[in-house]
């Protein structure tokens, strides 16, 4: 089966003005990735590592500076419009509705964009209000909408034709909890009826670990980890990090075996012990702690994604 | 086929109903317009007057036709180079056009025209009314109506088309302010704003003549107020055709290549 995304090589450099000075600042540097249909890639890395940029070029709005890229079996800026009616994106930090206009009028312009038949948009429409729940606000205009309700318009916008592949940048930026759970559960809901690929960056964990099954790493513009999330937990040695609360007071909890004592607060009533995933699992730390002293309340703390990818970083130097 | 035409409809639509949110604009451009137009009616009839009653084939009928129309005419016809394109571009909202399967110049220009479509009816109408109650020259001709009213279609989408040609310099200069002001300056003056363009000096005239500017409003006008027969407003609608087609040609051109140029801004 060929793939979805297909770059070799790709490469764009920018010119950018420093005072008076100009110079070349390489934002995607050598970049060869192939994603097969039906996958979901989370595609990672600091602000300005090119992951925008990458996004871009495979669809068709920035040309590269050198290297090649298919996406769909289509060259982007070539086929731009091709490609097009088979690719959904969207910006967390742009609007593709229409802001003066109720909701409503925005997916029935886009619905003609895509020329999709009036059954299949009536279907399409109604699928997709009643499971990103926009049943009450389809008439009010855009710019009255809150963030939750316009980033569930926004991805409906993205999605109403149905594309094979979905490209999300920052989907869940500045969502409440229950915001961005309603919007993964719909995406996980969208992959599993449609197959649907999925690429989409993020500073989220949540968003990786709920959505991905792979994962892409970029730091300036390079590829610098491309597998499973396991992988990544044992390529970074970033361990997971078991938080008790505690009935009473109590020495600090060493000795467990696998798991490793941080930190305790208040007299030991909280106390926060990490423990490598690989070697161990929640639950048997959990059990070790309840041995030895009366568990109140715990939370199990992923590492972060920031502190994964720095600590990829930091490995590559 | 159909479905193109489906699309653009649907945009030209969406570009009609968003201008109709804009309720206050319409009412402030309103103001604007009238007054404007009175300060029009002192200026341009003490000249015909001062002229012996006739300067340059306009009496004061026709003078009057000439302002109100072109009062009218003014929230329609694109003569300041503002565009939406522009501040899309300065901001980055430009990718969005670039994922729709769609011709970024034709999505924007018919959008533009739905919102030029609308504003004739609550600034174009109130200024044919003031016209019409103070008295205005009408063509004799019944062919003028239709030829007008295509004139008039092909004035506003010359200077949306023209204007989308100041936007997309922004692929290159980001910031188009600048030759936006120089824009609006040179052609509210070579489209006959202020005053027709046969009042110019000769070689006014003839510079005038030789851009795009005159078949935004002169031309339209020049029709529906009777100045030129049936056979000259053909002559006109076949120059309003060949502008439409440079302007539109090299906004192709512009976008194409802008597009090789263009760093999204704002990641």
């Amino acid at each position: 089966m060929s793939a979805i995304v297909e770059t070799r090589g790709l490469t764009r450099e920018f010119t950018v003005r420093d005072g008076r000075r100009r110079r070349r600042l390489t934002a995607v540097d050598d970049l060869t990735v192939r994603v097969e249909p039906g996958e979901a890639v989370g595609y990672i890395g600091a602000n300005g590592a090119g992951k925008s940029t990458t996004i871009k070029m495979l669809t068709g709005i920035l040309v590269p500076t050198s290297g090649t890229v298919t996406t769909c079996g289509l060259r982007p800026v070539k086929d731009r419009r091709r490609l097009a009616r088979q690719v959904g994106v969207v910006f967390g930090q742009r609007s593709q509705l229409w802001w003066d206009l109720p909701v409503r009028e925005s997916f029935r312009i886009l619905a003609a964009i895509h020329a999709l038949p009036a059954a299949t948009e009536r279907a399409r429409t109604a699928e997709l209000v009643d499971r990103l729940e926009m049943a009450d606000f389809l008439t009010t205009p855009v710019r009255q909408l809150s963030l939750g309700q316009r980033m569930r318009a926004e991805v409906a916008a993205a999605l109403l034709h149905a594309p094979r592949l979905v490209i999300l940048d920052e989907p869940t930026i500045g969502l409440d909890v229950l915001s961005k759970q309603r919007l993964r559960e719909f995406l996980i809901a969208e992959r599993r009826t449609h197959g649907t690929t999925l690429l989409l960056t993020t500073h989220d964990m949540g968003d990786v670990q709920r959505l991905c099954d792979r994962v892409l790493i970029i730091d300036h513009g390079r590829l610098a980890y491309d597998g499973d999330l396991v992988g990544l937990g044992r390529a970074t040695g970033a361990e997971r990090v078991l938080v008790v609360d505690l009935v009473g007071p109590s020495p600090d909890l060493t000795g467990i075996p696998a798991a490793r004592h941080l930190s305790s607060e208040a007299h030991g009533l909280r106390q926060r012990l990490s423990f490598d995933a690989e070697a161990t699992t929640a639950a048997r730390v959990f059990a070790a702690v309840a041995e030895r002293v009366e568990v109140l309340d715990f939370t199990v703390e992923e590492p972060d994604i920031e502190d994964v990818v720095r600590r990829i970083y930091a490995a590559r130097r | 086929m159909r479905a193109m035409t489906r699309v653009y409809w649907r945009l030209l639509g969406a570009g009609f109903r968003r201008q109709s949110t804009y309720r206050l604009a319409a009412l402030g451009g309103l103001v604007a317009n009238t007054t404007f137009g009175l300060l029009k009616v002192a200026v341009l009839f003490a000249t015909v007057r001062a002229a012996g009653g006739d300067v340059a084939g306009y009496d004061l009928g026709r003078m009057s036709t000439y302002i109100w129309l072109s009062q009218a005419l003014l929230g329609s016809i694109n003569l300041s180079g503002r565009t939406d394109i522009a501040e899309r571009i300065k901001d980055g909202q430009v990718a969005v056009d670039f994922l729709r399967p769609l011709d970024v110049q034709a999505a924007e220009v018919t959008t533009a025209v739905g919102g030029a479509l609308f504003a004739l009816i609550p600034r174009g109408i109130p200024m044919l009314a003031i016209g019409g109650f103070v008295g205005m020259a009408l063509p004799a001709s019944p062919a003028a109506y239709p030829l007008s009213a295509l004139s008039l279609l092909l004035g506003i989408v010359i200077s949306v088309a023209a204007a989308y040609l100041v936007g997309v310099a922004g692929f290159w200069l980001v910031e188009t302010r600048g030759p936006q002001i120089c824009y609006m300056v040179v052609s509210g003056f070579l489209a006959g704003l202020f005053v027709p363009i046969q009042l110019f000096p000769r070689w006014l005239e003839l510079t005038a003549q030789a851009t795009p500017f005159p078949s935004m409003m002169m031309y339209p006008i020049d029709i529906l107020a009777g100045r030129v027969g049936p056979a000259g407003a053909l002559t006109l609608l076949a120059v309003q055709l060949a502008w439409l087609a440079a302007v539109g040609g090299l906004g192709q051109a512009l976008t194409r290549a802008g597009r090789r140029h263009l760093e999204v801004q704002g990641g």
